[in-house]
């Protein structure tokens, strides 16, 4: 699915009355089946753009295009699970899957043994793997997911990162992913976008030229490399 | 305990278990004692089921929306303050002395309760499990049964615990008033007559009732939607 976005201005209108710019001039478009990462420090409006794109914020100058019909999967910052209904019945819901689909699914995200629990019963990461599992039981044309690994442990985050990566090629769902790890964002998108700090605009917009398979470990230090320090110029 | 107050006690005043039982057998006998329990029951449950769904209805709306909240607001507050006879008098002399008059008057002594209750639960709705489902596209059936209800379900279930037992204390009092069957019909009987061993041969029967409900009806329900609930509740 395609995803067409300009944003000229998003304001928030704070406590005190006075008008706060988080997002400035974002403009890009993502073709069918592309991976991007938003980079950017905290407070940049990441969030808020991925509000804006899966309609939860329809209060801003510009427009977000879309497919008139698409199915839209979202993994939150938590894991907005429903606390009264078991992981099974919290996938099922969203979902339109086939039953074979579901039995991936719960398969790629090793849920299986956890399918009667309760969202309360579950450790945060397990319950982050039922998360992005409902987000993909939906069969999305857009996924997008809202820094999905924070505050889990490294090794964790590895393997996760590998089961949504499989799981998004095999689907070929567009995907947008929030980020402030840049590690993260080069081994999982092919594209990466940096935005600026508060009020966010776009710093870099780069394709990661080497099919990401084919993506050395220099070519990939080099490109941290550059990123951190676009970054780094950011926030001062 | 009964017993030995009661050999203290004139007969008059409080009569002792066995002759109190002897008189619920004869109502029993007569089928008397069966009718009037039925009838009372039957406004119990007709006024309870309709004060929670309006008073359900109202208050959602309230929590939902700040106009109407504002617009209903001061009606409640009458409401909530109105002494119970003043509504049931007025029901009985503006509606006629039937049915209708006395349902209608429980309704509205129970309604601004759940009214209340159900806008305070409408308010502490969680917002991110809402943007869930709007992202999701869950359709309002599934978003209602699977995110509100649950959500309202400690509300609801803290009304309909009040609320039974507010119905019928009140359903009684507009029996004694206006209505010629009932256990407050008998009641008013027993109370013209002086006659605690028949008041009592109603009352605890009634009082029965009341427990069985909440034991076998109200208590497994909350038990079973609270079972998500990792230490119960």
């Amino acid at each position: 699915m395609e995803l067409d976005i300009s944003i000229v201005r998003k304001a928030f209108r704070t406590a005190s009355g006075q008008t706060r710019v988080v997002l400035h001039d974002v403009a890009f478009s993502l073709r069918k089946g592309e991976i991007c990462a938003l980079l950017g420090p905290s407070g940049c409006g990441k969030t808020t753009l991925l509000r804006i794109i899966s309609g939860l914020d329809s209060d801003f100058e510009g427009w977000v295009r879309l497919p008139s019909r698409h199915r839209i999967g979202m993994v939150f910052q938590e894991p907005r699970l429903l606390p009264w209904r078991s992981v099974a019945q919290n996938l099922r819901l969203v979902g339109s899957s086939s039953e074979n689909d579901f039995a991936e699914i719960v398969v790629a995200l090793r849920l299986s043994k956890h399918l009667d629990h309760f969202p309360g019963e579950l450790s945060l990461g397990l319950a982050r793997r039922v998360a992005i599992a409902r987000a993909f039981a939906v069969k999305p044309d857009l996924l997008l997911l809202d820094e999905p690994f924070v505050s889990l442990d490294a090794s964790l985050a590895a393997r996760l990162r590998e089961e949504l990566l499989a799981l998004v090629l095999k689907r070929a769902a567009t995907t947008l992913i929030v980020t402030h790890d840049v590690e993260e964002a080069i081994s999982l998108a092919d594209r990466i976008i940096v935005l600026s700090a508060a009020p966010g605009r776009i710093l870099a917009d780069r394709t990661i030229e080497a099919p990401r398979e084919a993506l050395t470990e220099a070519r990939a230090i080099k490109i941290k490399e550059e990123i951190q320090s676009l970054m780094a110029n950011a926030s001062s | 305990m009964w017993q030995l107050g009661s050999n203290f006690a004139s007969t008059g005043t409080l009569p002792a278990p066995l002759a109190v039982m002897s008189v619920i057998g004869a109502e029993a006998r007569s089928g008397a004692l069966f009718i009037n329990l039925a009838a009372t029951l039957a406004r119990v449950a007709a006024s309870f089921v309709l004060a929670m769904a309006l008073g359900t209805a109202l208050g959602v709306a309230m929590g939902r929306n700040k106009s109407i909240d504002r617009l209903c607001d001061p009606l409640l507050i009458v409401l909530l303050n109105l002494p119970a006879l003043v509504v049931i008098v007025l029901a009985y002399i503006w509606v006629g002395l039937n049915e209708t008059a006395a349902i209608a008057a429980v309704v509205l002594n129970k309604l601004p309760n759940t009214a209340v209750t159900l806008r305070e639960g409408t308010r502490a709705l969680d917002e991110g499990l809402d943007e869930m489902a709007r992202v999701f596209n869950l359709p309002l059936g599934t978003k209602v049964r699977h995110v509100v209800v649950p959500q309202l379900a400690p509300y609801l279930a803290a009304a309909m615990r009040s609320g039974l037992s507010l119905v019928w204390k009140i359903v009684l009092v507009v029996e004694l008033l206006g209505r010629s069957n009932g256990v407050g019909f008998e009641i008013g009987i027993a109370f013209q007559l002086f006659d605690v061993t028949r008041l009592l041969a109603y009352a605890l029967p009634f009082v029965g009732l009341m427990l069985a409900i909440e034991t076998f009806v109200v208590q497994p329900v909350e038990r079973h939607v609270s079972r998500w609930r990792p230490h119960g509740a």
